[in-house]
């Protein structure tokens, strides 16, 4: 319930120096030197960021649950072992602290997209929109970014969960399923809807050959 | 063998990771060959997968950083984050003080105590095998013909090397010697005089004879004529 798990069983050997420097300010931490603390977790402040928002919804709520999700890092930083990944570590905690936060607070009211299918594998695509194309400058709009935040945030939330784990955070299966204390199996499950609901939402918008003009936005004309 | 959409659909996901075994990849990649809807699926797919997977995508809020670091000095109820704001204060400031006290050490309030007497003024750089002369009961060597040598009536001075005079307790002339004097002090007597134009001192001067460097007496001596 929020509290900084066990060390995980994926092993890893770190040699780029990158994770070398996270190796020896992880040892200065656990050592006692906590003022080496935020340069340890600075790295992964957005991944936990958005690993709490993706459980929440809001962004004030996953503020709060990542401040307290690094608190109880540094706590229990003595329970981390080194086989594991620090930042699945972190982005563990982070996403117990916001399931505790949700619970309690059971803001849950609307229910999203998905939430009644059952996982047996079996998904209907409802568009066959053809998208083949990524316009290069897509992430650079703010509209853009806000359609895909839109969309993720209509997800139910056990796949809205894995889907950010596994694709935003870009945990493995494994790493994803011991996160969320479900099988591997269930996660590829809501994965696939993930991706394919995902997929349903966006194509007809982004799809589009206007895509690229926005053409219902203001200001300008699809003609 | 072959697959139909249904099948495509429940595999495109694992397709999409590399965790479908080769036999399935090739009868996938078959039927996408022949079904623009799967591929339509298939590519909608990849790209929900290539966007979400930006890192442009999930912002941190403005501030974020700075309010965590706050949190973290606020909740752990030490003081070792706050430190990292005020570090560069207190560093200033010990290196602030530190050079105010090598400077206040380096100060002439130190260097020339207003206690020191202006007569017992230590040498600086003298001459050690210079020679000097003492009185009997003078503090103070000087060269030879210094007319502020005094002697009693019927002694002569001492003379010696200005290294075994300091050694001995005696301290520079401030006139005839001022130059070797660490502090410059003014004599408005010797000022307007040459320290050439000697007076006689009431006796005649004796010379002793030269004492070793390494001879260590304590006070002078007196030396019968």
């Amino acid at each position: 319930m929020g509290s900084a798990p066990e060390g995980m069983t994926i092993s890893v050997s770190p040699t780029d120096p990158a994770s070398l420097r996270e190796q020896d300010l992880l040892h200065r931490v656990q050592a006692g030197q906590k003022e080496y603390f935020y340069d340890l977790i600075k790295p992964y402040q957005r991944r936990v960021y958005s690993a709490a928002l993706s459980v929440l919804r809001n962004e004030a709520e996953a503020e709060d649950a990542a401040q307290e999700a690094f608190l109880k890092a540094l706590t229990h930083i003595q329970q981390f072992r080194a086989e594991a990944r620090f930042s699945t570590w972190l982005i563990q905690i982070a996403v117990n602290e916001a399931l505790m936060r949700k619970r309690k607070a059971h803001t849950e009211i609307m229910e999203p997209i998905g939430e009644r299918e059952e996982e047996d594998g079996s998904y209907t695509p409802r568009d066959f929109a053809d998208w083949r194309e990524i316009p290069s400058e897509a992430l650079e709009r703010k509209e853009i970014r806000g359609k895909l935040a839109s969309a993720v945030a209509a997800l139910a939330e056990k796949y809205r969960q894995v889907f950010v784990l596994r694709d935003v955070q870009h945990m493995s299966i494994e790493e994803t399923a011991e996160a969320l204390g479900i099988t591997p199996a269930s996660v590829k499950t809501r994965l696939l809807r993930a991706r394919l609901m995902l997929r349903d939402m966006l194509a007809p918008g982004l799809g589009s050959p206007w895509f690229g003009r926005l053409p219902f936005e203001k200001g300008s004309k699809p003609w | 063998m072959v697959v139909n959409c249904q099948h495509v659909w429940k595999e495109i996901s694992n397709y999409l990771d590399g965790e479908v075994d080769a036999e399935l990849r090739a009868l996938m990649e078959t039927h996408f060959a022949q079904c623009k809807h799967c591929t339509a699926v298939l590519d909608g797919a990849r790209n929900v997968v290539q966007l979400y997977g930006d890192d442009r995508l999930f912002e941190l809020p403005v501030g974020f950083s700075h309010r965590l670091q706050r949190r973290l000095a606020e909740e752990s109820g030490s003081s070792w984050f706050a430190g990292l704001h005020s570090f560069w204060m207190l560093a200033v400031a010990a290196v602030a003080l530190i050079a105010g006290a090598v400077a206040l050490g380096n100060s002439s309030v130190f260097a020339h105590p207003d206690s020191r007497s202006r007569l017992a003024q230590p040498a600086y750089k003298i001459p050690p095998e210079l020679r000097v002369a003492v009185s009997s009961e003078g503090k103070l060597f000087h060269v030879p013909n210094c007319r502020y040598l005094h002697n009693k009536v019927g002694e002569s001075p001492e003379t010696m090397t200005a290294s075994q005079a300091l050694r001995e307790g005696y301290a520079p002339c401030p006139r005839c010697l001022r130059q070797y004097l660490s502090a410059s002090i003014e004599c408005p007597r010797s000022s307007s005089r040459p320290e050439t134009s000697v007076v006689q001192t009431h006796a005649p001067t004796r010379f002793v004879s030269e004492r070793r460097f390494g001879d260590a007496v304590a006070r002078p001596r007196k030396l019968p004529l």
